[in-house]
């Protein structure tokens, strides 16, 4: 097949940079379109193959390669992304390729995975990737054969003519590459009802790999002549090193040097504290157990978790330090109300807790920071790496491993500095593995928090008044991430009389978006109040939630008084009702009748663009055990399931992660350091715990399609708590349940 | 401290502190990183193994006291080349999220349906509480070792 050869110097540099701006999604994404030759692998030239973008390449075999941008963490995207570029080039899925692309945004375009963006910031631009590739391959059939475009079609990897006239891919390489990039106005996209992979469920592409135990997880990494880090901070957040036995340190096996490094006073960027590097992660964790550290604590060491709950619950009925949103007048209403409800609400910090514990290797040499990391947002890593370290950002080179868990922890970069700043004194590749004590107690938190909350209801049983005194944590002067209550947060503009105030305690403890940051913990005590109300008005809670969602279809965000923020966008009230009462359909409400112990639940929440109602059916026993025995999720994320096998893992444990959280998960911080070390006295939910049974419904509606990470967690502590008070009577209003007496006879 | 270890069906000498816990012998020296380091005090399954064909967790086993036990990690589940039928079902099944666990569960799996062979869901629960999964994927777990245990049966019964 030498004719499919391109003659290089035909081809050579005819790279050119192509801009596709693209409604819906709102972004616009640099491609760089290449015309075959000039390529990343020094023999793809002679090779042959056809490389029309940063993302496809087609050998003369017929092999496909495609590489993945963004970081995977469990959320599946080095599967889904692909699956619409294979869908538009009208390619098979088996026998393709995957490669994970490094950190290289000028190439691939924005690599950030988190806020449950990565479908909808890649969706629309992916689908026009794939179909812009096809349609050159159909072009380079037609010049072949010398036939009309419109008389070829593609499939399976395959360009056919009318006559019955076929060639493959892999014959058409050579001739595509000599083709120019089509504008985005020639090239037709694949309509859903031809969709042959999307809406389908497919394997993870790495599930090979996983099931074997091949390398693969940024902990995986080996290098030749790697050297092993581990790195000893202050138990009490951003305390500094005073002095360390580093002398005797450096006399134990294994040792080859121990430091200190200063930091940058910055908790959550590069904190002060020792390294150890050894010639094995056992030796640097041996010789940590004999390292002696006297640190200053500072100030933090004066801060405690029970202090704050006390002081917020002495101050719960003064005013707040600052009104979120005030609409009509609360106060009055609450006066002229039939029945009032008050309730106070508590949750805990919580880890992240990624059972890969934080990892990254890296190399400093001739000048360049070569690294490779399990993160979510590359570009936070190498930013802080330019900032902090002063290397210059075409210095430093990332390479992206597979992260054993994100959750919004991998955002965060600490672990990543931390690791570059050990590798600058180190000469040799070093590996920084932090033990799961230092996951645990260095994390960057989500936020406890408090709210006080009141209500009124009118005679007809309608929520006339809601007031919130809301005290929240922050770092720096604001709060920390989670940690703000967005004034458009519902009910707010729902209700004519509202008033949401908050106060926060300034503390020295990182903290850091935790999957559904906000939501996770708001749509838990919304709608767990707001079923104390349906039930103190003696109503369903289904029938009062749609009373209270109202006959609007959108509630445009911002409206109403003294909310400073307008941090959501509108709400779509219309979406909201329809997966309500499609849930409640799915679920059975209101048709089953439950004996003492058992009922149902419901709750639920917009988040991260996606609408998700859930309903739970839980037993507690006698003695106060829970059993949730069916959990029934509705979800509308817009148009377009991707990977239905992906879709439904997000969905099934985010529920399971929902009740873990619920069930047994807090820290407390005493004296400014977290208490608990490792899952003995911080335990995950385990598989006894987990639904017997988990039903999980999509609704496709003419919306953009968005993403699954996120928004199908908050409504489950509701649902489940609410799901409690209806099979006992109890109403829950503190997280964790281990710390909640469900006993009852 | 020299110590031969029988790994996979291999003789595999390491030269390491008698302290060492196997997990970092077989990450480290012998570069099988399948078996995975999650807590490191035998809580999380991440890290487990078999000795002799019984579920351990190598983060827990220090290197002395392996002799010559028979050490089973995740690379040599599959054998003759051919897929265990843990591994085939947690592939149909797409059971992984992030699939840092999922070696230690398979282990931990495969060791239950050595000793019995059509597990009910009680029966998977208990034998798999040892094992976290941070994904919380432990609705498929409980799937996935239905299937391989039936696809165990199908094997057999085309056999006899």
């Amino acid at each position: 097949m030498s004719t499919l050869t391109p003659s290089p110097s035909a081809v050579d540099r005819r790279d050119f940079l192509k801009l596709t701006g693209l409604a819906g999604g709102g972004l616009a994404l640099a491609f760089f379109f290449r015309s075959g030759g000039e390529a990343r692998g020094a023999d793809a030239a002679t090779s042959g193959e056809f490389k029309p973008n940063a993302f496809v390449r087609i050998a003369p075999s017929g092999a496909v390669t495609i590489v993945s941008k963004q970081p995977e963490m469990g959320q599946g995207v080095k599967t889904s992304l692909p699956m619409i570029i294979a869908e538009q080039m009208e390619i098979p899925w088996q026998g393709i390729t995957i490669e994970q692309g490094d950190f290289d945004e000028k190439l691939y375009g924005g690599q950030s995975a988190g806020g449950s963006r990565s479908t909808p910031n890649n969706y629309d631009t992916f689908h026009l990737l794939g179909a812009t590739v096809r349609t050159m391959l159909v072009q380079a059939a037609a010049q072949t054969w010398g036939v009309p475009i419109a008389e070829c079609r593609a499939e399976n990897a395959t360009v056919i003519h009318t006559s019955g006239k076929k060639l493959t891919y892999g014959q058409l390489t050579a001739k595509a590459s000599t083709l120019p990039v089509p504008a985005k106005e020639q090239v037709t996209l694949k309509p859903a009802k031809d969709y042959k992979l999307l809406g389908k469920r497919i394997a993870q592409i790495d599930t090979p790999k996983i099931v074997t135990g091949q390398p693969l997880f940024g902990i995986d990494v080996k290098l030749p002549g790697m050297l092993h880090a581990v790195f000893e901070k202050c138990p009490a957040f951003g305390g500094k090193v005073v002095s360390a036995n580093l002398d005797f340190v450096k006399t134990l096996p294994g040792v080859k040097d121990a430091f200190v490094l200063e930091g940058n006073g910055k908790v959550k960027e590069l904190c002060p504290g020792v390294a150890i590097v050894a010639d094995s992660t056992w030796a640097a964790f041996s010789a940590r157990r004999q390292l002696k550290v006297t640190w200053d604590e500072g100030s933090v060491a004066a801060q405690s978790w029970d202090g704050y709950v006390a002081e917020a619950r002495a101050k719960a009925s003064q005013p707040g330090q600052r009104v979120l949103r005030k609409d009509g007048d609360v106060d009055a209403a609450l006066a002229a109300s039939a029945k009032t409800v008050s309730a106070e609400y508590l949750y805990p910090f919580i880890s992240h807790a990624n059972l890969e514990p934080q990892n990254t290797t890296a190399h400093w040499k001739d000048g360049v920071m070569e690294i490779w990391s399990p993160t979510q947002i590359p570009s936070i890593g190498t930013g802080m790496v330019n900032r902090v370290l002063g290397i210059a950002p075409e210095k430093i080179k990332l390479h992206l491993n597979r992260a054993g868990g994100g959750f919004g922890r991998r955002i965060g970069a600490d672990y990543l500095i931390e690791a570059a700043a050990i590798a600058m004194k180190v000469p040799a590749p070093v590996k920084l593995t932090w033990s799961r004590e230092d996951d645990l107690r260095h994390d960057q938190y989500r936020p406890g928090g408090l709210h006080f909350l009141k209500a009124g209801l009118d005679s007809a049983g309608r929520v006339t008044a809601w007031k919130n005194h809301f005290f929240t944590f922050g770092e720096g002067g604001s709060p920390g991430s989670g940690g703000s209550l967005s004034p458009d947060e519902f009910p707010g503009r729902w209700i004519p009389n509202y008033l949401a105030e908050q106060s926060m305690f300034d503390t020295g403890w990182p903290m850091g978006p935790w999957r559904a940051p906000g939501s996770c913990v708001f749509a838990w005590v919304f709608h767990s109040f707001i079923d104390e109300l349906a039930h103190a008005a003696g109503r369903d809670p289904l029938e009062m939630r749609l009373e209270l969602l109202g006959t609007r279809d959108e509630m445009p965000a911002g409206s109403g008084g003294g909310g400073k923020g307008k941090q959501n966008a509108g709400y779509n009230v219309a979406r909201m009702r329809n997966i309500l009462k499609f849930t409640a359909e799915k679920s059975g409400w209101g048709k089953k009748k439950f004996p003492k112990g058992s009922g149902a639940g419901i709750a639920f929440h917009f988040s991260h663009s996606g609408y998700f109602a859930q309903v739970a059916e839980v037993t507690v026993s006698k003695d106060g055990q829970l059993r949730v025995d069916r959990f029934v999720t509705g979800g509308d994320i817009g148009e377009q399931i991707v990977n239905l096998s992906g879709a439904e893992n997000q969905v099934e444990g985010s529920v399971i992660d929902g009740l873990g959280v619920l069930m047994t998960q807090e820290l407390n911080v005493e004296r400014g350091r977290v208490v608990q070390s490792n899952f003995h006295d911080y335990p995950l939910i385990r598989i006894t715990d987990a639904p017997l049974k988990i039903e999980t419904h999509f609704l496709s509606t003419k919306y953009p399609t968005t993403g699954l990470g996120e928004p199908a967690l908050p409504p489950v502590a509701p649902a489940i708590c609410n799901a409690i008070f209806a099979a006992t009577g109890k109403r829950v209003r503190q997280m964790p349940l281990s710390r909640v007496d469900l006993r009852w006879s | 401290m020299k110590y031969t270890l029988n790994v996979n069906g291999q003789s595999r000498m390491v030269d390491v502190a008698p302290d060492t816990p196997l997990l970092w012998v077989l990450r480290d020296t012998l570069e099988l990183t399948g078996t995975k380091y999650g807590c490191g005090v035998g809580q999380c399954g991440a890290c487990t193994i078999h000795l002799n064909g019984v579920p351990a967790r190598a983060c827990m086993t220090p290197v002395s006291t392996v002799g010559r036990v028979k050490v089973t990690t995740i690379e040599g589940l599959a054998e003759n080349g051919k897929l265990h039928p843990l591994q085939q079902a947690w592939t149909e099944l797409d059971v992984a999220q992030c699939g840092y666990c999922q070696p230690g569960q398979l282990m931990t799996a495969a060791a239950l349906l050595k000793d019995n062979p059509k597990p009910t869901d009680a029966d998977i629960d208990g034998a798999m509480a040892g094992n976290i999964c941070r994904c919380a994927t432990y609705t498929r777990i409980r799937q996935g070792i239905k299937r391989a245990a039936a696809i165990s049966a199908g094997v057999k019964e085309a056999a006899q």
